[in-house]
């Protein structure tokens, strides 16, 4: 006798939590490949999900097995042309494992998985933050939020508060039952009586009303839809801290397509990393030659211009704006890519006006400077000039880099939580 | 008869149809089963079970996650397709139907599954001696409780260490020559809260207040234990000297599992074709009787054939010997020696030529292993048909010698080499607890008996470190072979 069960409507991902186990044991490897992955990626895949190869060995289970060696026979089917005797060179790999016979290759040296876009970029992102966001005072803005709200008569059926909703039930039938135990205890006395004095009818009738009485009360329903409660909610506005991130980009000629590739890789990072962890960001886009613009998002990642290099007017721009919109109740950032290859007095004049009218409004400044990594290392003029700041700003942070593996590095570095 | 369907959808009442009638042609050749528990899944369901080796309750563990990400990714590729179905040695036996399946296939399933497999789990010795079919699934529920419960207490990675390490000497957690006393939830709890409440009388804390005994007792007479013991885990729950109660609990519940899965390892080729046997009979028949049309036949066979596909050893589609196809052709095989025996076959196989074959196969079914299943069986027509040949690999030659092939010299040759194929000693290496030092520095001393001097693999160094993690005190293997150590001593702490 068979029994069949449909089981389709189950609950799925019962594997789900052994993933989740998988990948937290092997976080690092995997946080690894993932940072490999990003530093050979073009830009426009930057934030797609992707393929994680996880050396083999390391997550291999061990067990006790036989190795290469020793003597061993093995049945094999398909013979053509063997007859007993032959002699068959060995084949390289395996040593004389009959079985695993050469043809797998590489495939077999790593364990390979698809991450999501979301799991992707969680791995990316994991032990970073930016800094300082808790301590902000709270702008004027506000979010709205849901909040809980005591119970309400009507609702979804998600909502509904069971514990709420039968003890309404238990107070109606007790209220209910309280005024027909009354009645019958009455009832009952006077039909005491009437059989006490012998009359039959009347007797007969209490019998008939203390009968209807106990009807009523079985009749009282468990629940009633007048018991029904549901947990409520309404939406609140709430303050919320906003943030505002300037990111400064040098495209002048000296910038050549490999810095211009990394300083882009560098704000990708910065772009994603911040729309990812806030919500309420707001990012400013300034791209600078020896003229500052602000642009949006895509001209400055994708839009090829070039000229001389003025860093003061980005940095003009960057506080005009911040001026303008971002005065009051805003946590400004910034973030500065340039190979600081400026002219004459522009570094002195851009390292005073960063110091003296900057700094004071941001709560973090980066700067990274990119060197090309065929000439040799040597303190461009800017870099030297915002050394000084470095040493005396708690606020201010400087990098360099020079080859695409770094970008990594350095951003993490830049926003490790608890950075200063 | 009129067939019961024509086209490839199905509906649970047809399903329905289809299993009586299936069941009826089974009752006819008195196949002797469980009650059937058929589960229609998705395929997502089906990639979980497949983590967790086919069960349908499995504790946490992340080497399940891996399984998982590789069988799902495999899928995804379409390197690998999903198995049409997943059957439970339990009682009822539970079997998974994929729902992408075609009606066509649900019938070869549960012909192939409910019947086939469902019945050798049923008859065949090894399962009927190393399993409980009735409790295993009260049995998982049991472990799945109490893995979480460990981890509520004690933390998951403290239950993950334990849990590595008793995975890594599964296979050495198995008792091969006495059936251990059969699992009930209600033992198990009972016997664990006995466990505990000991645990709770031995507590006394004045014991702490007592000086130290100037002298230590004296030492016990002779090596312990007194005779080699080959289940490693089995020795670990029981004498472990640092285990709390709550990892030996652990521990155990990996031995279980390890010997629940025992029978199933040395019965892959006689269990798969004993089902795909029953399936193209029980089928064949279906279409017999009229109630199967041409276009369901067509598409059984070609199904039927991609599983039956043998490639030769010198073919890329090569993967070693498929137990499907081995373990069918011999059952078929045999039939026609019941039935159609040549003088070959009344040579080889006087006791079973002209018997019928019914009663025979039966008696195959339900008395043998892999091993000996094809030392007994493999006849040189199927040597021949497979055009088997055996290669031998020598370590004191240079190159591979063509053992013997498929002619009368090499026939019993290759019977006999392939029948060890597919024994425990070649697959799984011999490595037994001979010493437990328990009044000395309570080291573990384990032997590897070697097996045609094929030495371990690396990977032995990393077990011994996991067993050292559950014994606690130095552990260390040496290979003998022929009464003498030979090799070095792979030892933890090194």
């Amino acid at each position: 006798m068979s029994h069949l069960i449909d089981r389709r409507e189950n609950a799925r991902g019962k594997s789900a939590v052994n993933r989740a186990r998988f990948m937290r044991r092997y976080k690092a490897q995997i946080g690894a490949a993932v940072k490999k992955m990003v530093s050979e990626r073009r830009l426009a895949d930057m934030e797609k999900g992707g393929d994680v190869y996880v050396p083999r060995k390391d997550i291999s289970e061990p067990a006790f097995g036989f190795g290469p060696g020793g003597d061993r026979e093995i049945v094999l089917p398909g013979n053509r042309t063997f007859v007993a005797g032959d002699r068959i060179p060995r084949p390289d790999a395996g040593g004389g494992g009959g079985g695993s016979q050469a043809g797998h290759g590489d495939g077999e040296d790593a364990f390979v998985f698809s991450l999501s876009r979301e799991e992707f970029m969680q791995v990316f992102f994991d032990d970073l933050e930016l800094p300082n966001l808790a301590r902000t005072a709270l702008g004027r803005a506000e979010r709205p939020t849901s909040v809980r709200a005591g119970y309400t008569t009507s609702g979804s059926p998600a909502n509904l508060a069971v514990i709420r909703t039968l003890s309404q039930s238990l107070a109606r039938r007790i209220a209910l039952r309280s005024g027909i135990a009354e009645e019958a205890l009455a009832i009952e006395a006077e039909f005491g009586l009437a059989v006490a004095a012998g009359q039959q009818k009347e007797a007969y009738d209490l019998y008939l009303e203390l009968q209807r009485l106990l009807r009523r009360e079985n009749a009282l329903p468990f629940i009633e839809e007048l018991d029904l409660r549901y947990r409520n909610r309404v939406v609140r506005p709430e303050p919320v801290a906003r943030a505002a991130m300037f990111c400064l980009m040098d495209v002048s000629a000296s910038m050549d397509e490999e810095k211009k590739d990394l300083a882009k890789r560098f704000f990708t990072l910065l772009y994603l990393f911040l729309t990812r962890k806030y919500r309420e960001v707001d990012l400013v886009f300034i791209r600078h030659t020896d003229d500052a613009e602000e642009v949006d998002e895509d001209t400055f990642f994708h839009d090829p211009r070039t000229g001389g290099t003025i860093v003061l007017s980005a940095l003009e721009l960057a506080a005009a704006i911040h001026r303008e919109r971002y005065l009051d109740g805003w946590n400004v950032y910034a973030a500065q890519a340039s190979d600081g290859d400026a002219f004459g007095a522009d570094s002195a004049r851009s390292a005073r006006f960063l110091r003296e009218k900057v700094l004071p409004a941001t709560r973090y400044y980066t700067y990274l400077e990119l060197n090309s990594p065929h000439s040799p290392e040597r303190p461009s003029a800017l870099w030297v000039e915002y050394q000084v700041i470095a040493a005396g700003a708690a606020n201010f942070a400087m990098r360099r880099a020079s080859q695409r593996d770094q970008i990594y590095p350095v951003f993490h570095d830049l926003f490790k939580k608890d950075a200063q | 008869m009129t067939a019961l369907s024509h086209g490839a959808d199905w509906d649970t009442s047809l399903l329905e149809r289809y299993d009586a009638a299936i069941g009826e042609i089974a009752a006819e050749y008195t196949l002797d089963t469980y009650p059937n528990q058929i589960e229609i899944i998705t395929s997502e369901q089906m990639l979980d079970a497949y983590a967790t080796t086919g069960l349908p309750i499995g504790y946490p563990h992340w080497s399940f996650g891996k399984e998982f990400i590789r069988n799902e990714q495999a899928y995804r590729r379409g390197a690998q397709g999903l198995a049409y179905e997943i059957v439970i040695n339990s009682n009822p036996c539970i079997a998974y139907l994929m729902e992408e399946n075609t009606i066509t296939t649900q019938a070869l399933v549960i012909a192939h599954a409910c019947y086939g497999h469902n019945s050798f789990f049923k008859g065949n010795h090894l399962f009927r001696q190393w399993t409980t079919p009735e409790a295993i699934l009260d049995y998982l529920v049991f472990a799945r409780h109490f893995v979480m419960e460990c981890e509520d207490r004690h933390g998951e990675a403290a239950v993950e260490e334990i849990l590595d390490a008793c995975h890594a000497l599964m296979p050495h957690g198995v008792d091969r020559y006495r059936r251990p006393p059969p699992l009930t939830l209600k033992a198990e709890e009972a016997r664990l809260k006995d466990r505990q409440a000991y645990q709770e009388r031995q507590f006394n804390d004045l014991w702490r207040t007592l000086p130290d005994k100037a002298t230590t007792p004296a030492k016990r007479k002779g090596t312990f234990p007194p005779d080699p013991q080959e289940n490693i885990l089995y020795f670990v729950e029981k004498f472990s000297p640092k285990l709390e109660p709550w990892q030996r609990e652990l521990v155990r519940i990996v031995r279980k599992l390890a010997q629940y899965f025992y029978p199933q390892g040395q019965t892959k080729v006689m269990n798969e074709g004993w089902a795909v046997f029953w399936h193209y009979t029980i089928l064949n028949r279906l279409h017999e009787k009229g109630l199967v049309d041409d276009g369901f036949m067509l598409e059984f066979l070609k199904s039927h054939t991609n599983v039956m596909h043998q490639p030769g050893f010198d073919t890329q589609a090569f993967g070693g010997m498929n137990p499907y196809t081995l373990g069918f052709s011999i059952f078929a095989d045999l039939k026609r020696i019941c039935e159609r025996p040549d003088d070959e076959d009344r040579e080889w196989f006087p006791d079973v030529a002209g018997t019928d074959w019914r009663k025979t196969l039966d008696f195959a079914m339900r008395n043998y292993k892999d091993e000996s299943f094809i030392g007994q069986y493999l006849s040189p027509r199927l040597i021949r048909e497979l055009r088997l040949f055996a290669l031998a690999d020598h370590a004191d030659e240079d190159e591979l010698v063509v053992d013997s092939i498929h002619n009368e010299a090499g026939y019993r040759r290759l019977r006999k080499l392939l029948a060890e194929q597919h024994a425990q000693e070649t697959r799984v290496p011999d490595v037994q607890i001979v010493r437990y030092d328990r009044d000395g520095d309570r080291s573990l001393e384990l032997r590897h008996m070697g097996y045609r001097d094929r030495p371990l693999a690396d990977a032995a160094g990393e077990v011994v470190k996991h067993l050292y993690r559950l014994w606690g005190f130095p552990v260390r293997l040496e290979t003998w072979k022929d009464g003498t150590r030979v090799g070095r001593a792979v030892e933890c702490p090194a």
